[in-house]
Parts: structure tokens; C-alpha cells; sequence
């Protein structure tokens, strides 16, 4: 493996105006080398605006491009040494698959004897020698991708770049495209940055996770810190299903917060030094599947309770959703792992019982700017 | 294949037959008829030609010199107005293909809209433009460029432009057609791998455009082989195309078997860029689909 | 986000500068007071006036929009029923044959068309004794042919686009083909048609060649006019006609794309 190089990809204030729509405004960002990291956001976020200025598709308005060190704001895609894989794969229809991966090379002049070898290690690496003679409308959609990425490869490029790597793949073929993808990137080592709209793909193929939205990244992180530690509303929102509680801020101290939360009926603490005052207005949130739900009051007292109806429940094999109606008429969703096999369920429809989570599971949001 | 009842066959059978009958008698028969009469003789009479066959009327045709400059030149000037229709044809169409759909469909508009407007006033307006006293000449005097006018009008190159300005439109619809189906990601791919933007071009975009220049240039050179209005008008009194000649033939000579004759060379001619054009379309409307 | 090349951007001005600038110049003069193009005589409207007046004209005109109109809706009865053959009714005998006669039109040269038809009608009234005289319905008959070619295109790539399970329902729902037919297939296929039509129309009104060859005396046709008068050079009242011509087609054209941009953000 390579060094490890915490930038080797430095994008310094990077902001791109299209008349007087900004794409994306002021964005900083170091990617580590070897990394596999996904900028996740809904669309019109900027985020492919981004991926195509590292590309050079696009010349940024104002900031500065690293890549290893050498500043490549300026140079043609052409001549970066950074290759993209399409989210319509764009492969070349009118040449075959060998002609399609050959394609790079072709155009960098390699000796024809090289071409052929590193042709044949591509095909290898993405299992389509039977294939080499094809042309793409002969090929599936997963075949086309793995020529795409074959041959966005074969130049050896310092970075991958990777549009909706999975976004036209059925679910099968999606988790088996994702594991190889990783595998792949484990390999040879190749900087990979994904562009996604879909959290579940970059929560399990990134090592890091830029959330974006209009142009800015909200949050940049580990998935499991996006995830648990979602810096604000939008943010938490985005990446999985949250219940959330406003309220008027009780009490603030070293160790955690508390709130009065009329929709919650009850006041909601939360552990952590945050930045709020009492008197104030706050939001304490917390994931479904950090709620119990029992028919009796739960014994710990320092849980946060609060009492509901079964409105509605799903049975989905792994877990049980539960829609809980509360006094104030406010619904929340619950998760549970069906630990035990059993034919009756211990919880009904219309059924009165509790809900609580510990104070360590809630999560305290702030305002979007 | 449906099932269908009796009733149903029998509405399916007269659907088919009656376009089917109208095309044959129109259309394949009167091809037939062309072929019999080039091979008569023309006569004083009603109508104007003879029950006999030979081969006369081609022989004449072969042997005359001035028969075979007039195809020769046909072919010249609609191969000319080919060329011009593409070069011109290919940027506007890419143009066209790659602006935003608002812009684009009012282009589009611009492109068609003279088609609805009569061929025939498209040429005259022409005749306005080019003659000594006219739009072009006034402008170069205006402009110092020459002091005498030019003779511009009945040339061969009034037929030039007359006819590449006729059949552009032809031309840009298939070649928009083919490029705006085109994935702008492939030319992005290709860049991504190294290309510059003129290997892109030649690597990617001229060989995926490649049914419509076909289909554009065919659709200007066949018909303008056989123009008739654009050199009568435009052209001098000896600059002749071969349609002219078919239609002086026929009705200033009154000589039907020889314009027959023509008509069969000028078919032969055409044959070939015919049937490849309707397989270029047919393969288009496969993959279309 | 693609920004044009400058030279797209260059060429893409001198082609519409091209294809307009003719049509421009043809307009202004027609308000030239001067029998001369040579001279600016003056702003006038006189030419229109003239053109109102001429009875050759109006007749010619007359003549023209009944061929143009009979020949277009044969052309699109015709061209509909060629368009569902080749979609929607599988493959049968003579198909090759019969998709090759329906496109040939399309590229045929019109001198060749025209004078093909004219030998066609010489030798049937020789045999069966009609036409007895060429006119309207020898001309109507040769605009009908080629026009419903062009219907039959626009058809085809309209029912081609059409999702053919909206007919199966129908069939599912207890439609025997027929009805199936009127109930749903035409209706839905109804703006080709009616886009067909104005093409036939226009092409009709349009077509100068195939006429002069179909036509007998005395039947002379807007186009025939047109050209016995503009063979002998540029005539003013030919401006205000061509003129008329291009104010009506602009108006229409623009009016319908207004509509159906319309249409197509309100959906």
C-alpha cells in the first residue's frame, strides 16, 4: 500500500456559479490516498458539479484543485491523471468491449504489445474475457458497468471517479457490484469518490461520507458518526428515519440538557455539552431503533418515558416497525429486532404501552443555517 | 399473431388492400408504363408515341454528348450542394442538439418553418437577391467591393446556392435527429481517457452521427438530381440539369418516349443511393426501437 | 451546463441568416412602390391591392385549396390505414414490397413522379376510356399518392411511440379489433393525423412539377400561375403574394409551437 497522505486530494474554497445559480459555494475538502469517499446529496445539490470539476469537465468559479500535490484547477480532463466512471456508463456502442477498454491507452500511445497485456489483466479483473469481442448492446447492464469500469482503469489513474455507481442496478446486483467495487479499490489501491443520492450505498461502501446540500457540505465524517452524530436537522433527515421532539430548553449543565417537549408531553434529556441556553427553544431527536416499546412502565428512571397507542405495526421478517400515536396526538416510529421466534406478537394493534430510550440515544439538532 | 374472428380478418384483409392497390395502380404501375414508352417511338399523334420497341431513345441518349455533360453536371451541382448542406448542415444541427429544450425547440421551429412555406416563392425570393439589380449586388457596391455589378443570376453557382439553400433544412433534421439521441457522456468519456476534443469528435461523435449524414445527404442529393424549378429560374438558359431536360423533352418537344428515357437513366442513376437510403432508415428505425 | 463552441455559435448565425435572409427581403419589397426592384420607390401597399384584383390569381388560388384540401384527406385516410398496416399488422405477403412503394415518394425526383403518373393516365384512357380530361381529379389523385406517404411516416412513428398494452386493455376488456380500432387506436393517433393533413395540404399547395405534368388545359393551378409569371423575372405583386404566404405559415406555426410548449410545461 501507498503512503498514507491525508490530502492527497485538496479542493481549497472551491465555488462554481452557473449566471446566478450557484452549484456549489466554497467548499474545502481533503481526501486522504487510498480512501473511498462519497459524496452523498440530493440532486441539485451539487454534488455531480463537483465530481465533474475534479474530473476538469467543469473549471471551478473561484478556489483551487490538489490532486498529489500538483494544482490541476486548470488542466484538461485529458491530461489529469484521473479517470470517471459514468453513471450512464458511456460506453462507446460502436466498438467493441476490448475497443472500449483499450480506448485510454489507444489515446496515450502506448505500444500496442502493452495494450494487449493490460487489456487482458482488465478483463480479467472484471471477469469479461468471454466478453472481449462483444459489443455493448450484446451486454447486460452489470456487464456494461465493469467495462466502464475496466476501462476507466486501465490508465491506472491516481483517482477514480465514480457517478451513481449503483443507481441503475437491481438490488441483487447492487450489493454484489458494491463488494466488488471495494475489493476492487482494495486492490489497487485507487483514491475512489463516489457521487450518490442514496445513503444506504454510501454508508456501507465509503470510509468516509461529505453530506452535501445546496452547494455546501453540512457534515463530513466516518459513516457511523453521520449516522449517530448527525450535526443538524437536515443532516439527521437525510441519512436513515429520526423521530424528532421540539421543546424549550429546562435545564443545561456539563453533562446534558434537558427540555420540555409538549408533542413528547414530558421532558426528554440528553447527555452532552451543547451549545444552548436555558429558556430557548431546542430539538432533541432520536433513531427508531433506539426505542424500546413494552406494555409495562419501564423500571430505569432516568429513561425517557412516554406512553402511546399502537397505531399501526409491520411485520418485516428481521424487525418490527411500529407507528406509536402519543397523548398529544404526535406519532412516532419504532424499530425492534425480533429476537425470538414466536407466533403471537407481544404487541397489538390499539394496544396501550410505553416507550423509552436511554438519555445517551438522544441526539440534540440545531437549526439549519 | 392474434386471434381473430371472421368478421375481424375480413376488416384487416380490406385495410391492407386498399393502400396496398392504390400504390400499386400510382405508383408501381405507371414505373412499368415509363419503361414500355421509353422504349417506343415518338410520332405526330395522340398520344404522342408509337407501339413499337427499340432502343433508340437510350442510344440517342448514350451517344449524345450533350445528354451525358447534362447528367454529368447534374451530378456535379447536387454533389456540391451536398457537401455545402453538411458542412453547414453538421455545426447547426450539433448546435441545435445541444441547447437548453427551451431555446432548442424554437430553433427547431426556425428550421421547419420553411417548409410550409411554398419552394416555389423560396426560389423566386432568390431571384431578388441575386439579380444585377438586386439585393447582393447593391450590397457589394454599397460596400465598395465592385463598382459593376456582378453576374451572379443564371449561373451555375445561383443553382448552387439555390439548392443548398433549399434542401438545407433536409439535411440538419436527421443529423439533429441522430445527435440529439446521442449521450453527451461519451464525449465526456472519451475526454476522461485522454482524447482532445478533436479525437472525441472524430472517435465518437462523427461515427454515432454517421446514419444521419447518410440519411441527410441522401435526402438532399436524390432529390436535387432531378431539380426542375431552382435551375428554370435561376439558372442560365443553357446551364442545364436533367430534370429541365426531362421536362423540356416533354412538354416544349413533345417527345414523351425520350423523357421516358431520361426519366429511366435518371432512375438508374439514383437507384443505388435510393435503396441505401431506405435501408439506412429502415436499420434507424430498428434500432429507434 | 455545456457551454457552445465559438464556432458552432458562428455557424449556427450564418445558417439562419441563410435561410432567412431571402424570405426578409422578399417581405420588404413587397412594399416597395416601385414596379422596379432596382429602386425604393416609397413605402406602399399597393401590390396587395393588385394581387386582390387578379382574377388569374384568384381562380388559380381557388383551384389549388380544393385540390389541396381533397387530395389531403385521402391522402390521410390512405396514409393512416398504411401507417397501421406496417405497425401494428405483423408481417405478411408483399410487406417488403408494399413499405418499399409507400416510402419511394418520399425521395422520388417529381419529374419522374409526374411524368410517371401522366403515362399512367394517357394509357388508362386509352384502355377504359377515363380520365377524359386531366384536371382536378388526375391532380388530386398524384397529390394524394405522394402525400400519403408522408402521412403514413408521421403515423407510423406516432403509433410506433404508442404503448400497444392501451390497445390489448381495450381487446381485454371485451373490444372486438374493430372497435378497438375507432375507440382507441385513432383516437390517440388523431394528432398525426391531423398533422399529416396540414402537411398533405401544404405539399399540395406547393407542388409545381407534378402538377404541370398531371394537368390538362385550362386547369391551372396556384403554383403553374406562379411560375408562368416569375419565369420572366422578378414581378411585385408576386412579392405581396409570397408574402401573404409567409405571414400566414409564420403566424400558424408559431401559434401552434406557443400551444403545444404550453402543453408540454403544463404536463
Amino acid at each position: 500500500m501507498s503512503q498514507p497522505d491525508p490530502s492527497f486530494i485538496r479542493l481549497q474554497g472551491i465555488s462554481k456559479h452557473f449566471g446566478d445559480f450557484v452549484a456549489v459555494d466554497n467548499v474545502d475538502l481533503d481526501i486522504g490516498r487510498g480512501e473511498l469517499f462519497s459524496i452523498l446529496g440530493g440532486s441539485g445539490c451539487g454534488k455531480t458539479t463537483l465530481l465533474r470539476m475534479l474530473a476538469g469537465f467543469e473549471t471551478p468559479t473561484a478556489g483551487r484543485i490538489e490532486i498529489d500535490g500538483v494544482d490541476v484547477t486548470t488542466v484538461p480532463p485529458y491530461e489529469r491523471p484521473v479517470n470517471m466512471m459514468f453513471q450512464s456508463y458511456a460506453v462507446f456502442p460502436h466498438m467493441s468491449v476490448e475497443k472500449n477498454i483499450a480506448y485510454g491507452l489507444r489515446k496515450e500511445r502506448a505500444p500496442a504489445a502493452q495494450i494487449a497485456k493490460r487489456v487482458d489483466e482488465m478483463l480479467e479483473l472484471v471477469q469479461l474475457a468471454d466478453f472481449r469481442r462483444r459489443k455493448p448492446v450484446q451486454l447486460s447492464g452489470g456487464q456494461q458497468q465493469r467495462v466502464a469500469l475496466a476501462r476507466a482503469l486501465i490508465k491506472r489513474p491516481k483517482v477514480l471517479l465514480l457517478d451513481e455507481p449503483l443507481a441503475a442496478l437491481d438490488k441483487k446486483l447492487r450489493e454484489h457490484t458494491q463488494f466488488e467495487l471495494m475489493n476492487i479499490q482494495d486492490e489497487l489501491g485507487i483514491t475512489f469518490v463516489v457521487v450518490t443520492h442514496d445513503q444506504e450505498e454510501a454508508m456501507t461502501l465509503s470510509s468516509r461520507i461529505a453530506v452535501m446540500h445546496k452547494g455546501r457540505f453540512l457534515q463530513v465524517g466516518k459513516p457511523k458518526e453521520i449516522y449517530e452524530y448527525p450535526c443538524n436537522r437536515f443532516v439527521a433527515d437525510f441519512i436513515g428515519t429520526i423521530n424528532t421532539f421540539e421543546g424549550t430548553v429546562t435545564a443545561v449543565d456539563d453533562d446534558g440538557i434537558a427540555i420540555e417537549s409538549t408533542d413528547a408531553g414530558t421532558s426528554i434529556t440528553a447527555l452532552g455539552q451543547h451549545d444552548v441556553a436555558v429558556g430557548k427553544p431546542a430539538c432533541i431527536a432520536v433513531r427508531p431503533e433506539k426505542v424500546f416499546i413494552g406494555r409495562d412502565e419501564p423500571s430505569d428512571s432516568s429513561d425517557i418515558r412516554m406512553r402511546g397507542v399502537v397505531d399501526d405495526l409491520a411485520y418485516l421478517g428481521n424487525l418490527s416497525l411500529y407507528r406509536v400515536r402519543l397523548a398529544s396526538g404526535k406519532i412516532i416510529l419504532v424499530s425492534q429486532q425480533n429476537r425470538q421466534r414466536s407466533a403471537e406478537r407481544y404487541v397489538e394493534w390499539e394496544d396501550e404501552i410505553w416507550v423509552s430510550w436511554r438519555p445517551r440515544s438522544s441526539i440534540v439538532l440545531v437549526e439549519d443555517r | 399473431m392474434e386471434l381473430l374472428g371472421r368478421r375481424d380478418l375480413w376488416w384487416r384483409r380490406l385495410i391492407v388492400a386498399i393502400p396496398y392497390l392504390w400504390l400499386f395502380v400510382f405508383f408501381a404501375l405507371p414505373f412499368l408504363i415509363i419503361l414500355k414508352i421509353s422504349l417506343a417511338d415518338p410520332i405526330m399523334a395522340r398520344p404522342p408515341f408509337s407501339e413499337t420497341v427499340s432502343a433508340d431513345n437510350f442510344i440517342f441518349l448514350l451517344n449524345d454528348k450533350l445528354y451525358a455533360i447534362t447528367y454529368l453536371r447534374s451530378i456535379v451541382l447536387a454533389a456540391a450542394a451536398t457537401v455545402l448542406c453538411l458542412l453547414l448542415g453538421f455545426p447547426m444541427a450539433y448546435g441545435i442538439a445541444r441547447s437548453t429544450p427551451a431555446v432548442r425547440s424554437f430553433l427547431l421551429l426556425l428550421i421547419v418553418l420553411p417548409f410550409w412555406i411554398s419552394f416555389l416563392l423560396r426560389v423566386y425570393a432568390w431571384m431578388g437577391l441575386l439579380n444585377n439589380y438586386g439585393v447582393v449586388n447593391n450590397l457589394l457596391i454599397w460596400l465598395g467591393v465592385i463598382d459593376q455589378p456582378l453576374q451572379i443570376m443564371y449561373t451555375d453557382f445561383a443553382i448552387f446556392l439555390g439548392l443548398t439553400y433549399s434542401y438545407l433544412p433536409f439535411m440538419i433534421l436527421p443529423l439533429y435527429a441522430t445527435l440529439e439521441r446521442m449521450d453527451l457522456d461519451l464525449v465526456d468519456a472519451a475526454l476522461d481517457l485522454g482524447a482532445s476534443r478533436t479525437a472525441a469528435f472524430w472517435d465518437i461523435t462523427w461515427p454515432l452521427a454517421r446514419p444521419g449524414v447518410v440519411a441527410g445527404c441522401l435526402l438532399v442529393f436524390i432529390p436535387a438530381m432531378g431539380e426542375y424549378v431552382i435551375p428554370y429560374l435561376l439558372g442560365g438558359p443553357e446551364a442545364m440539369m436533367i430534370g429541365r431536360v426531362l421536362f423540356d423533352e416533354f412538354y416544349f418537344n413533345r417527345d414523351w418516349p425520350l423523357a421516358s428515357a431520361v426519366a429511366i437513366m435518371l432512375l438508374v442513376i439514383l437507384v443505388v443511393p435510393i435503396v441505401f437510403l431506405q435501408r439506412n432508415q429502415a436499420r434507424e428505425a430498428e434500432s429507434a426501437a | 451546463m455545456r457551454r457552445q463552441s465559438r464556432l458552432i455559435l458562428t455557424v449556427l448565425a450564418f445558417g439562419y441568416a441563410f435561410l432567412y435572409i431571402p424570405l426578409v427581403s422578399v417581405v420588404v419589397y413587397s412594399f416597395n412602390d416601385s414596379r422596379l426592384a432596382a429602386v425604393w420607390g416609397g413605402f406602399s401597399t399597393r401590390w396587395y391591392g393588385e394581387l386582390l384584383k387578379n382574377e388569374q390569381i384568384l381562380d388559380a388560388t381557388f383551384l389549388s385549396l380544393q385540390i389541396a384540401a381533397t387530395s389531403a384527406t385521402f391522402a390521410t385516410i390512405l396514409g393512416t390505414m398504411a401507417g397501421l398496416v406496417l405497425v401494428r399488422f405483423g408481417r405478411f405477403r408483399g410487406k417488403t414490397l408494399f413499405s418499399g412503394m409507400l416510402t419511394s415518394p418520399l425521395v422520388m425526383p417529381e419529374v419522374i413522379t409526374g411524368l410517371s403518373l401522366l403515362l399512367l393516365f394517357v394509357t388508362l384512357q386509352q384502355l377504359v376510356g377515363w380520365p377524359g380530361q386531366r384536371g382536378f381529379s388526375t391532380i388530386t389523385i398524384a397529390h394524394t399518392t405522394f402525400s400519403m406517404a408522408y402521412v403514413a411516416v408521421i403515423v407510423r412513428s406516432r403509433l410506433a411511440a404508442m404503448d400497444q398494452s392501451l390497445e390489448d386493455a381495450a381487446m381485454d376488456l371485451g373490444c372486438r379489433p374493430t372497435r378497438v380500432l375507432f375507440d382507441v387506436t385513432l383516437p390517440l393517433i388523431a394528432p398525426a393525423m391531423i398533422a399529416g393533413w396540414l402537411l398533405s395540404f401544404t405539399l399540395s399547395l406547393d407542388d409545381l412539377v407534378i402538377a404541370s405534368f398531371v394537368s390538362g388545359p385550362g386547369s391551372n393551378t396556384l403554383p403553374m400561375v406562379i411560375f408562368s409569371k416569375v419565369k420572366l423575372g422578378v414581378t411585385p405583386d408576386i412579392n405581396a403574394l409570397a408574402s401573404i404566404f409567409i405571414l400566414i405559415v409564420s403566424t400558424g406555426l408559431v401559434i401552434s409551437w406557443l400551444l403545444l410548449r404550453r402543453r408540454t410545461t403544463a404536463s
